[in-house]
């Protein structure tokens, strides 16, 4: 016989409440931000009528063109190279086989997590401003390879996720049937991982396109990427054209951590089959 | 003979599998020891250098980059001491991120707590609201923090148009703004290991102490908090260790004044041009992340037990 409860249990009392004020605050301020990217005026707070002028003055800003391109392609490369780097790593210790150096590897590839961005990057600066004199090189190289370091743990969590939950007697069967190693890894292993390589991709690059600290040190002169070029406009001159530029970079991450969260549930719902 | 010949198959085969392996992860070492590692043992000889006059350093090993740290020297007879403009930022930067988490605790529990009583299929579509603004860019939403406190902005606009009051209150560039803004961006580090902590609580154990007429407040102190610390623990670091090296939200909201220990290293490779002093207060900061991750480990390590 059902007892009839006086309240339901799993209700602590205000606890609604404060949840419900976390899920508003969190998006009130990014909302206002977006809102106020169609403001007609010059005002960042009072509403002077719905207008794109502001998306319009980012397209045509040459700067702003310039540091889009510079992002997209540091991002692009690094999440190229980082990802590669980490599929290969994953692979070499994804599997629990224990070797020796095994967590020294893990302390070297979480590494980029485990310290603060701030002491990174002040520590790329002091050895790419000696490197930039002593070889002359002065090109968007170092920011790509800061880029690809620090986005290698991202890479790697997912792919080694996926590594690890994989159902390894296919690989055994397809070696059984005379596959060669390649092959096994061709046709077996590499498409069970596609979605843990897809996912790792698209952290990469999230991450590498939303970071502010380590490019603003490691960059040369006139090298802004898009986050950078914000900062300085906080500092400076403020306009809805900022506002702007943020949404448009907001929805971009946005759609991107949407389509992860679905990659990832597709893994989920396999799994659970 | 016989028996060897396996053996030296075994072990050939063994060797090959430990190149093969070491080859896999030769790309992630030469990029990591490039420009994580190698930098960071750059800053650790750096630190006990001498500071060139016009930034850079001299190679002429001195403790002045550490002693820096705490203390001034006199220019005139070199006697040390107590650096109070150094001590009070450290201790802002204790104090703000150690504020910052415990907010970030008392708004994130009870959030966690909401989303873990959620029917199965709706928890993953309350997560994905915590998680997207975890991925959005952090300059992004310090920004939008900005827009919200500014004297121009929604806050005091509002309190303006109510009549509470006459005059904007001066928000930004203080520890306020700071705090506020830490709560905003590092919330979602919160609510991620208490909610997966929370997924697993046996809710049998919280109507049975109802049913034994414990308190709202009772079940929560003795069953739901001592089931979900090891997310407790968790997210307590994830949202300490990053404060104490936030540098983005103190430099927009703190606006060069109220400056936190990532500016204060800022400063010395910049304006100040004391890069072994700026070596020095980075390798504190490192050590003190390094000690709450410790204690982050061994916390979870007993939690296992």
């Amino acid at each position: 016989m059902a007892k009839r409860k006086t309240f339901d249990t799993r209700r602590q009392a205000g606890f609604t409440a404060i949840a419900a004020f976390c899920f508003v605050m969190l998006y009130l301020p990014i909302v206002l931000m977006a809102i106020f990217s169609f403001n007609g005026g010059l005002a960042l707070t009072r509403w002077e009528g719905f207008s794109l002028v502001w998306y319009v003055t980012a397209w045509h800003n040459e700067v702003v063109q310039a540091a889009t391109i510079r992002s997209v392609v540091i991002a692009a490369v690094a999440t190229v190279v980082s990802t590669l780097v980490a599929v290969l790593a994953a692979l070499a210790m994804g599997r629990g086989k224990s070797f020796r150096g095994r967590s020294a590897m893990f302390a070297l590839i979480n590494q980029p997590l485990m310290v603060p961005e701030i002491v990174t990057a002040v520590s790329l600066l002091v050895v790419f401003a000696w490197v930039k004199t002593t070889i002359g090189y002065s090109g968007l190289g170092y920011l790509i390879l800061a880029h690809s370091a620090f986005c290698i743990p991202f890479a790697f969590m997912p792919v080694r996720a996926r590594l690890q939950g994989m159902d390894q007697t296919l690989e055994q069967a397809a070696a059984d049937l005379y596959a060669s190693a390649w092959q096994v890894f061709r046709r077996v292993t590499f498409p069970l991982l596609w979605p843990g390589v897809l996912a790792g991709a698209m952290l990469a690059f999230v991450t590498s396109l939303d970071d502010v600290v380590i490019t603003e040190f490691v960059k040369s002169a006139g090298q802004d990427t898009l986050p950078t070029y914000m900062l300085g406009q906080m500092r400076r001159n403020l306009t809805p054209e900022t506002n702007a530029i943020a949404t448009v970079l907001l929805v971009f991450s946005v759609v991107l951590v949407v389509a992860f969260f679905f990659v990832s549930r597709e893994k989920h719902a396999k799994a659970q089959l | 003979m016989a028996v060897t010949q396996p053996n030296t198959d075994l072990v050939i085969a063994n060797r090959r599998e430990t190149r093969n392996r070491w080859l896999l992860l030769l790309p992630s070492i030469v990029i990591l020891l490039a420009a994580a590692v190698g930098p960071l043992i750059v800053v650790v000889i750096y630190s006990f250098l001498t500071a060139g006059d016009y930034g850079g350093v001299v190679w002429h090993f001195s403790w002045d980059g550490w002693l820096g740290v705490f203390t001034t020297s006199d220019p005139f007879d070199g006697t040390l001491s107590l650096a109070n403009a150094h001590i009070s930022i450290l201790w802002r930067s204790v104090k703000l991120s150690f504020l910052t988490t415990l907010f970030c605790l008392i708004l994130g529990f009870p959030t966690a707590y909401f989303i873990a009583t959620r029917p199965v299929t709706q928890r993953d579509g309350w997560m994905l609201l915590i998680t997207i603004p975890f991925w959005t860019n952090l300059l992004i939403r310090t920004f939008a923090i900005m827009g919200l406190i500014r004297n121009e902005g929604l806050a005091n606009g509002l309190l303006e148009w109510l009549g509470i009051i006459d005059h904007p209150i001066q928000m930004m560039f203080t520890d306020f703004a700071i705090l506020l803004g830490m709560v905003y961006v590092y919330l979602p580090l919160m609510v991620l290991p208490l909610y997966a902590s929370m997924e697993r609580l046996n809710f049998s154990l919280i109507d049975a102490a109802y049913d034994l007429y414990a308190t709202p407040f009772r079940v929560l102190r003795r069953v739901i908090v001592p089931a979900v610390k090891p997310g407790v623990v968790a997210g307590s670091i994830l949202v300490f260790v990053p404060s104490l090296g936030a540098y983005v939200i103190p430099r927009i909201l703190g606006g060069g004044t109220q400056l936190m220990l990532g500016n204060l290293i800022e400063l010395q490779f910049g304006q100040a041009r004391n890069w072994p002093l700026g070596a020095a207060l980075s390798l504190t900061l490192l050590v003190m992340v390094t000690v709450a991750l410790i204690v982050y480990v061994r916390a979870s390590a007993n939690e296992g037990d």
